[in-house]
């Protein structure tokens, strides 16, 4: 090993110790609101990079990531609620007897719905990454709608409309009686999915696959004639996000306590693709730092939704004012911001295909 | 099934797929000539419908005027919303506009929920529209009957327009090729500004008529119907008008059909639009009328 590999290896060690640390901290003593919003930023930072993967490294523009985090939602979910509460949730149609009684414990549910989420994307890739740009979009965009709708109608599966309540949650017991603190959220699940996940992403594209995705994105002819294996890789990359995405979709479930179909609409795409925009497409620090930021907007502006006394008047309560506000501001980045949001390599290439 | 059940069904089907084609041209016109794809354009059609049910209730204006000020008014907001939300973003990278055009829908379908409210309204129908025909046993509805004949009018004179007018050749130039069209004078601005009015002016009727016939309006009604329409201008092939209205009548009746003969796949109906645009895009993807785009090195 060389020099600067070791004082690499050590420096990594390092930070990653202060985060967890961090992290420990922060769940012993803040309150559990702020507990819960770091909780969904550290979610969104593991769908964040999922997604950049996807669409940020490797140039394929996917709108499918709804239906990767359903599935990874409902196998965690399904897979982690005790099967007498199980019971009590399908009460409209009882549940198939291969799952009532399936229970393991989160860890395994976790992986599971992540690898589940990975054999969908592989499924649904194989067959769809022929197709370019728009078209890609589209069809992703297609089978994540595709899914909602066989989860609301495979009731003896997944409750139907009604979804699954009563999802455990992680909470921490250990350290918090170590501490004689009130049990919070276990931020470290989430956290440490997050930092596993930014350092595969660091270590992947450093390493040769990463370099033949980056390849993709920026000339799939020139690729292609260099030999690298364009629908390898392609799907590749997509299975590898999908199923970052099943694991952000369990962790999201088990965050939220309660999961139905109308949670995994198109909404939920467009919300990480928010992120990794903001972020700069085939960034990761970027989108660490954006998932931190929208959540957290998300949150802070909640209270233009409710009413407001501004001394001399009073305003009456908007609810829907706060997502008003959040999509101007997004419209306002995109078009004011153009040419920043973006890595300047990528936008040169793209930049071609803008012109015809 | 009787004779008489599946002209009924036919009848709905083609109704149906008359919106669908209605919707389905202004995505096709504008990525005709912009490559985008419009997202906001469900929503577009969402404004049509609510602002005639605004016409109707509060206004003393006779019914058949709400209609046509409304559809005008909504084209309007479709020339504004280019304006605003992609003529800046024109000659950037293409993701950078989609991303423009879902945010532009998001914040249609939150002002929506802002202005309109979140509960769904009832959308006067009027009393002409409401009548039900009786023909040889079949009994329709009379805007089942209406909306396939306003469609085709609207059609001949979309048709009119794009092959006779100077517009229109101007528009058939710049999807041809857009540098070069540029380069022989013709005024994009004005021309994209034009595609935009007419493909929401087509979408405001077809809301209007998707109103009288399923009166329910809601913020979000658009987002389905959007989704589907587009897939329908996929389907035909897209930047081609004909195409879009065959994809619009394809999928319209193909989902009423899929109710009518096997009933036990109702609940997958919304899903039944995106299989078949998936096969579509695997054995055809230019779709049924589009050309062969060559890929250039």
């Amino acid at each position: 090993m060389k020099k600067t590999d070791k004082k690499n290896l050590i420096k990594q060690a390092v930070i990653i110790t202060v985060l967890l640390v961090a992290l420990l901290l922060i769940n012993l003593f803040m309150d559990s609101y702020q507990i819960r919003i770091i909780n969904l930023s550290l979610i969104y930072i593991v769908l964040g990079l999922s997604m950049n993967l996807i669409n940020g490294f490797t140039g394929l523009f996917s709108l499918g990531h709804a239906g990767f985090m359903a599935i990874g939602a409902y196998t965690t979910a399904l897979l982690t609620i005790p099967p007498e509460l199980k019971e009590v949730n399908f009460y409209m149609k009882p549940i198939v007897p291969f799952l009532a009684d399936l229970n393991m414990p989160f860890v395994f549910a976790l992986l599971m719905g992540g690898v589940m989420a990975a054999i969908f994307g592989f499924l649904i890739g194989a067959p769809v990454l022929k197709l370019t740009d728009d078209y890609l979009a589209i069809a992703t965009l297609g089978f994540s709608e595709i899914i909602r709708v066989v989860i609301i109608n495979l009731q003896s599966v997944t409750n139907g409309a009604l979804g699954l309540k009563g999802i455990p949650q992680i909470r921490n017991i250990f350290i918090s009686e170590v501490f004689n603190v009130k049990p919070q959220i276990n931020l470290l699940w989430a956290g440490v999915s997050a930092i596993i996940t930014v350092y595969l992403m660091k270590r992947l594209m450093e390493g040769s696959y990463g370099k033949a995705l980056k390849a993709i994105r920026e000339d799939e002819i020139a690729a292609r004639s260099m030999g690298v294996d364009l629908f390898k890789h392609k799907v590749m990359s997509f299975t590898l996000g999908s199923g970052l995405a099943g694991i952000g979709g369990g962790l999201l479930a088990v965050s939220l306590g309660t999961i139905d179909p109308t949670l995994f609409k198109f909404a939920l795409t467009f919300n990480i693709l928010l992120i990794v925009v903001l972020g700069g497409m085939g960034s990761i620090m970027g989108t660490v730092f954006a998932a931190i930021i929208v959540t957290v907007a998300m949150e802070g502006l909640r209270f233009l939704d409710q009413a407001m006394d501004l001394g001399f008047f009073q305003t009456p309560a908007l609810p829907g004012l706060r997502m008003v506000v959040f999509s101007l501001i997004l419209m306002m980045v995109i078009i004011f911001k153009k040419d920043n949001i973006f890595f300047t390599t990528y936008a040169k290439v793209r930049g071609r295909y803008a012109k015809n | 099934m009787e004779f008489k059940e599946f002209m009924q069904h036919l009848v709905n089907g083609t109704s149906l797929g008359s919106l669908y084609a209605l919707i389905a041209i202004g995505y096709t016109m504008v990525y005709g000539i912009l490559r985008l794809i419009n997202f906001a354009h469900g929503d577009i059609f969402m404004l049509g419908a609510y602002i005639t049910y605004y016409g109707m209730t509060y206004t003393p204006i006779p019914w058949w005027l709400v209609f046509i000020l409304s559809a005008v008014l909504t084209g309007g907001a479709g020339v504004l919303l280019e304006k605003l939300a992609y003529k800046p973003l024109r000659g950037a990278p293409r993701i950078t506009i989609l991303i423009s055009a879902i945010g532009a829908s998001f914040l249609l379908q939150n002002l929506g929920v802002l202005v309109f409210g979140g509960r769904p309204k009832a959308f006067p129908i009027p009393e002409v529209m409401n009548k039900i025909l009786v023909v040889g046993g079949i009994s329709v509805s009379l805007v089942s009957v209406i909306i396939p004949i306003i469609t085709i009018i609207l059609l001949v004179g979309l048709t009119f327009i794009i092959q006779k007018t100077k517009t229109g050749m101007a528009m058939r130039a710049l999807s041809k090729d857009y540098e070069a069209a540029s380069l022989m004078g013709i005024d994009i601005n004005r021309v994209v500004s034009f595609t935009f009015f007419t493909g929401s002016f087509l979408a405001a009727v077809g809301g209007i008529l998707w109103g009288t016939k399923y009166p329910q309006l809601l913020p979000l009604m658009g987002v389905i119907p959007g989704l589907k329409c587009f897939i329908a201008a996929v389907i035909g092939g897209i930047g081609n008008i004909t195409g879009a209205v065959i994809g619009g009548f394809i999928l319209g009746l193909g989902e009423i059909m899929l109710i009518a003969f096997l009933p036990s796949l109702t609940g997958y109906r919304d899903a039944f639009s995106f299989v078949l645009l998936i096969v579509i895009l695997l054995v055809k993807p230019t779709g049924i009328m589009g050309e062969k785009m060559t890929e250039k090195v």
